[in-house]
């Protein structure tokens, strides 16, 4: 079976088709996000080159010669191995790139090589040109999936991994105890039949986010919601009785979403 | 149609949950082997979370959970399609007499390119400084080889630089060490500009060296010079050729030529070779840098020159023999069977 890749619509987004048919997207990172986390990796270099200089001075009354070659061996191998180690370890991710949510990942969304990740750090020498890595930056800003140099050597690119959970619809339908709609079955079914999977989608958002709404938008949004799903089926007066366009919303949503 | 989310959450998550931990599991240690019967549950839970995706791609527009299955799919499409690619441990010994020599073997055209653009950089440099010596200030940016060799020559045996070095030495090699480092380094990058960036850089080493060799010759100081140069540089040049090779093979892998493969493909198949020549260089240059501080900066008196010249000339017969025979197939089976005829003669 060979993995088959198709591209994204959206420059943002790596869209990859599984064999099985079904496709999953990975948000791509943005330069601005990117530069962020990269002076960050930047403050631990330098935290780092300041312990090392604190550490080693410690053993210059031995020999002030070897205490500043181990200086400088230390300094260069962890400015070069610091990416290309913790992004082994941490599934692609540096300190950096771990707070702000990034991850290097296979252009194919596949798990990466070492090979990937010693190439794309070692092409910083000329992602870095001529400073403050504005050659990559171009190259990033211009390439179809933002990769820099040393990503499209790699075939990698950076995404962004925010965690993400499985969401909670019961916080929204377990409020919703009783349900006069359901005593008119026939019409919930044809309710059911009727609303679109994005109507639906757009009733269960907005009751999940109703506290991060203004009192008066939420009066409205509701009201505008209520009025097209009473235009889709229209229920008897006394199913409707003493109830308020949320109520009935979130109705609605119950209907659809739990049978 | 839409499906009720509440039942299909609860009936599907225990799978999801144990999907998420098996791949916890490989994220935490990649190189763990997985048995027969959990590589077969990881592929059904793979799969069955892939029919979720499409179940809710398909009736319910519901983005939370849509972007929770897309992010678990994707994390489980890693690991069963990224398994088909080797995961082998890094064994250094192998790694060393083996595959280095192999890599470099099996991209010995690039090396040859790199070999060629360098001489051609030697050759003008030698003919600059034969045709106008005043151009030595140009050719050659560093101090100590803008003076008169003669003079040089005179100020080294005496052993003026020796008692300079003195007690910096071990500071001298770190410095040789990470700063060719860093310029092979460079010189493989610039493998991303179509290889033009390497190519000068390996045409503008040449004319340095070129020059130098020129400007000692011509004075008749050709026992100093090949004295002072070849014990680091028998290793260093080779390895600077090396990091060319590794930069043009990019660079070949970037323009594409005749092949019909798309540029990824392309890229993928020469990124392992690049990063075997590319580590090789840097061990390479850790003993060319040992070797420059606490060797080749000694001189008559002290070492005499045939020494010198010995030691280098060595390695760079063993270098080439490493190069050329090390991790060779027919060498290691011819080698197995001669034991083998010994110990079965013996029996």
């Amino acid at each position: 079976m060979k993995p088959g890749v198709a591209t994204a619509a959206r420059t943002h987004v790596r869209t990859i088709r599984t064999p099985e048919g079904v496709s999953f997207s990975l948000p791509l990172a943005g330069p601005v996000s990117r530069c962020l986390a990269w002076l960050l990796d930047a403050l631990c270099l330098v935290a780092f080159a300041k312990a090392v200089q604190v550490v080693v001075a410690l053993t210059g009354f031995i020999s002030q010669d070897l205490s500043q070659a181990i200086t400088m061996l230390l300094y260069f191998l962890f400015y070069l191995g610091y990416a290309m180690a913790l992004e082994w370890y941490w599934n692609g991710q540096t300190v950096g790139k771990r707070l702000f949510g990034l991850r290097v990942m296979d252009v194919r969304g596949l798990r990466l090589r070492p090979s990937q990740i010693i190439i794309r750090n070692l092409l910083r020498a000329v992602d870095s040109l001529p400073v403050f890595y504005l050659l990559g930056g171009a190259v990033c800003l211009a390439s179809r999936y933002a990769q820099r140099l040393g990503d499209i050597a790699a075939n990698t690119i950076v995404v962004r991994s925010a965690k993400v959970a499985v969401p909670r619809i019961d916080a929204v339908l377990a409020e919703n105890r009783y349900n006069s709609l359901r005593a008119h079955p026939h019409l919930a079914a044809r309710l059911r039949q009727q609303a679109t999977p994005v109507e639906a989608d757009a009733a269960l958002q907005a009751l999940i986010r109703r506290d991060s709404l203004d009192p008066e938008a939420r009066v409205a949004l509701f009201a505008a919601m209520a009025r097209h799903f009473k235009d889709k089926v229209a229920y008897p007066e006394e199913a409707l009785a003493g109830i308020s366009d949320e109520q009935y919303v979130r109705n609605v949503v119950d209907l659809i979403f739990r049978r | 149609m839409i499906i009720d989310l509440q039942k299909f959450i609860a009936a599907e998550q225990p799978f999801w949950n144990e999907l998420e931990q098996v791949i916890a599991r490989q994220e935490q240690d990649p190189y763990r082997r997985m048995s027969f019967d959990e590589i077969r549950r990881l592929h059904y839970l793979y799969q069955r979370a892939s029919a979720d995706l499409a179940k809710i791609d398909t009736y319910s527009a519901e983005l939370s959970m849509r972007l929770y299955l897309e992010s678990l799919v994707g994390r489980a499409y890693s690991f069963i399609y990224g398994a088909q690619q080797e995961t082998v441990r890094f064994r250094p010994w192998q790694w060393f007499w083996r595959t280095f020599p192999q890599a470099f073997r099996r991209r010995w055209r690039a090396f040859a390119l790199s070999l060629a653009v360098m001489l051609a950089g030697g050759v003008f440099g030698s003919a600059a400084i034969i045709i106008d010596p005043e151009a030595k200030a140009v050719l050659m940016p560093f101090e100590h080889l803008q003076m008169d060799p003669a003079e040089r020559v005179a100020k080294e045996e005496s052993g003026a630089n020796e008692k300079r070095l003195g007690e910096g030495k071990t500071t001298f090699s770190a410095f040789l060490m990470t700063h060719n480092t860093r310029v092979s380094i460079f010189v493989l990058a610039l493998g991303m500009t179509w290889g033009i960036g390497s190519v000068l850089l390996l045409f503008t080493n040449g004319v340095m060296l070129g020059a130098v060799v020129a400007d000692y010759l011509r004075v008749g100081q050709s026992a100093f010079l090949v004295g002072w140069l070849l014990p680091h540089g028998a290793v260093e040049i080779p390895s600077i050729l090396v990091a060319g090779q590794a930069g043009l093979l990019l660079a070949g892998a970037l323009i594409g030529g005749v092949a019909a493969k798309p540029m990824g493909e392309r890229l993928r198949a020469v990124v392992p070779d690049v990063v075997t020549l590319i580590s090789g260089v840097a061990l390479m240059l850790v003993w060319a840098g040992l070797v420059e501080a606490f060797f080749s900066q000694y001189h008559e008196p002290t070492i005499p020159y045939a020494a010198k010249i010995a030691f280098g000339s060595v390695e760079l017969i063993l270098l080439a023999l490493f190069l050329r025979y090390s991790g060779r197939r027919e060498i290691g089976l011819a080698v197995r069977r001669r034991l083998l005829g010994r110990w079965r003669k013996r029996q």
